[in-house]
């Protein structure tokens, strides 16, 4: 039910049976390849373009969490998915495949937990048994749509970041044991009037401090309630800035509980400037690794803060600003 | 020795001055390019793009500001020999080397290596 203006709290507290996530060979290279299900050599995926192959990663995800939960694709009743690619197509042309009743996202990369938070929703309320919510990019599909053509070799700046090539799915359950699904904070979209695409971090920083300011107004919570709060793709240029935006509003979180998705998935020497960006950011950390973590009980209360930057090639040819939005979803033990 | 010095700082210069319009002026790739094109054609239009090519040689001919004095010169060049429609067919005369080169060598890379990502 409402809480306060823009928080959900799961009165049934949905489960998360299962969570899988897969990667690309760059990823296979960072700091978190352990908590990945699989990944992939080829960049390609086999396919023939890269937009065919984020479409394939979307789709083995989804199979292998609809495998380790000992389903079937006919069991899940419905499917939430987002991506980035224009009219996410990876989406659609995924559940195409999968033939689950399907409900199309799109919050860039705060997709994540738009989908998780609706997915608990669709569960909580008995208006599904089950429900499966995936999301995923593809590094270089991501650089043609959004920046440049792969093959061109642009210069990058220090603020740019890595989209990340994989993708993260979660299926939800009314009832078992493990990391339930307790509250979501609905964000609202944040425009600080910053418009390079590629400094995106700086554009999504104050999106996440409203909702997670608004998180805690709403559920008159204190940031020490959660083990960790992580941001989806700041990245270390966005990171800084929602450091000291905390600090100017006195919200504290306690030392080395505050991080960001995109800082932990590649190791220091990977070349990803600023950090991870993507769908798959948020998707596959907290899916693979946080999920992993909270299993192993070395985690009992997160709050995951996906952030998406609401751009199109098309508002940027019209020079528009980047419109930032979070979405906060609490997953407890 | 001289002549490497000059063509390394005149031709740096103008590199320079290419990366400072994308990084602090936040003008595109192609926006700069272009940029630098019009203003090789406008000095040559002036000519005093092929005074710099003397003081600077590969320093001032390699960049892409040399392409715009080349078509400003080409069309000159033919206009006054032919007339107004010299204007048309002369601009790509001497460029025609560097263009021919960039279709010939791209599709020879193209049979080699999947072109498009």
């Amino acid at each position: 039910m409402l809480q306060g203006n823009q928080t959900w709290v799961y009165d049934s507290r949905p489960l998360i049976k299962v969570s899988a996530a897969v990667g690309g060979p760059f990823e296979a290279e960072g700091a978190l390849a352990q908590d990945f299900d699989m990944l992939f050599k080829d960049i390609w995926l086999g396919q023939d373009s890269f937009e065919k192959a984020e479409k394939e990663l979307l789709e083995q995800v989804c199979e292998i969490a609809i495998r380790k939960a000992g389903l079937r694709k006919t069991d899940i009743q419905f499917l939430l998915c987002g991506d980035l690619m224009n009219q996410i197509i990876s989406s659609s042309f995924a559940a195409r495949t999968l033939g689950i009743p399907f409900l199309g996202l799109y919050g860039a990369c705060s997709s994540s937990m738009e989908g998780l938070a609706l997915a608990a929703l669709l569960v909580d309320t008995g208006f599904a048994k089950n429900a499966l919510t995936a999301t995923s990019s593809h590094n270089s599909a991501a650089e043609k749509q959004y920046r440049y053509p792969t093959e061109y070799g642009v210069q990058k700046p220090p603020s740019a970041q890595w989209t990340v090539t994989g993708a993260g799915a979660a299926i939800l359950v009314p009832e078992g044991d493990g990391p339930r699904v307790t509250a979501a904070t609905i964000g609202r979209i944040v425009d600080m009037g910053i418009s390079d695409p590629l400094n995106m971090g700086s554009a999504m920083a104050p999106a996440a401090i409203d909702t997670i300011e608004a998180h805690f107004r709403d559920l008159g919570r204190d940031p020490a309630y959660y083990d960790l709060i992580a941001t989806g793709d700041l990245g270390r240029v966005g990171h800084r800035i929602a450091n000291e935006i905390l600090n100017n509003h006195g919200v504290k979180i306690p030392q080395g509980r505050f991080t960001d998705c995109g800082l932990l998935i590649y190791n220091q020497d990977q070349p990803v400037f600023s950090g991870a960006s993507g769908c798959a950011c948020s998707a596959t950390v907290t899916y693979g690794h946080f999920l992993n973590r909270m299993r192993k009980g070395e985690l009992h209360r997160i709050l995951i803060v996906a952030t998406g930057a609401l751009l199109s090639p098309l508002s940027y040819q019209q020079k528009e600003s980047i419109p930032g939005i979070a979405h906060a979803v609490a997953i407890e033990m | 020795m001289e002549k490497f010095l000059l063509a390394f700082l005149v031709g740096g210069g103008i590199c320079v001055i290419g990366q400072i319009m994308m990084d602090v002026f936040k003008l595109t790739p192609a926006h700069t390019m272009c940029t630098l094109v019009v203003i090789g054609a406008i000095l040559g239009g002036f000519n005093l793009y092929d005074p710099l090519i003397k003081f600077a040689g590969a320093g001032a001919s390699v960049p892409i500001s040399s392409f715009g004095n080349s078509l400003v010169k080409g069309a000159l060049f033919e206009a006054e020999r032919d007339g107004a429609i010299g204007v048309i067919t002369g601009i790509f005369e001497i460029t025609s080397a560097g263009i021919s080169a960039a279709i010939i060598f791209g599709f020879l890379g193209a049979l080699l290596f999947k072109p498009k990502g």
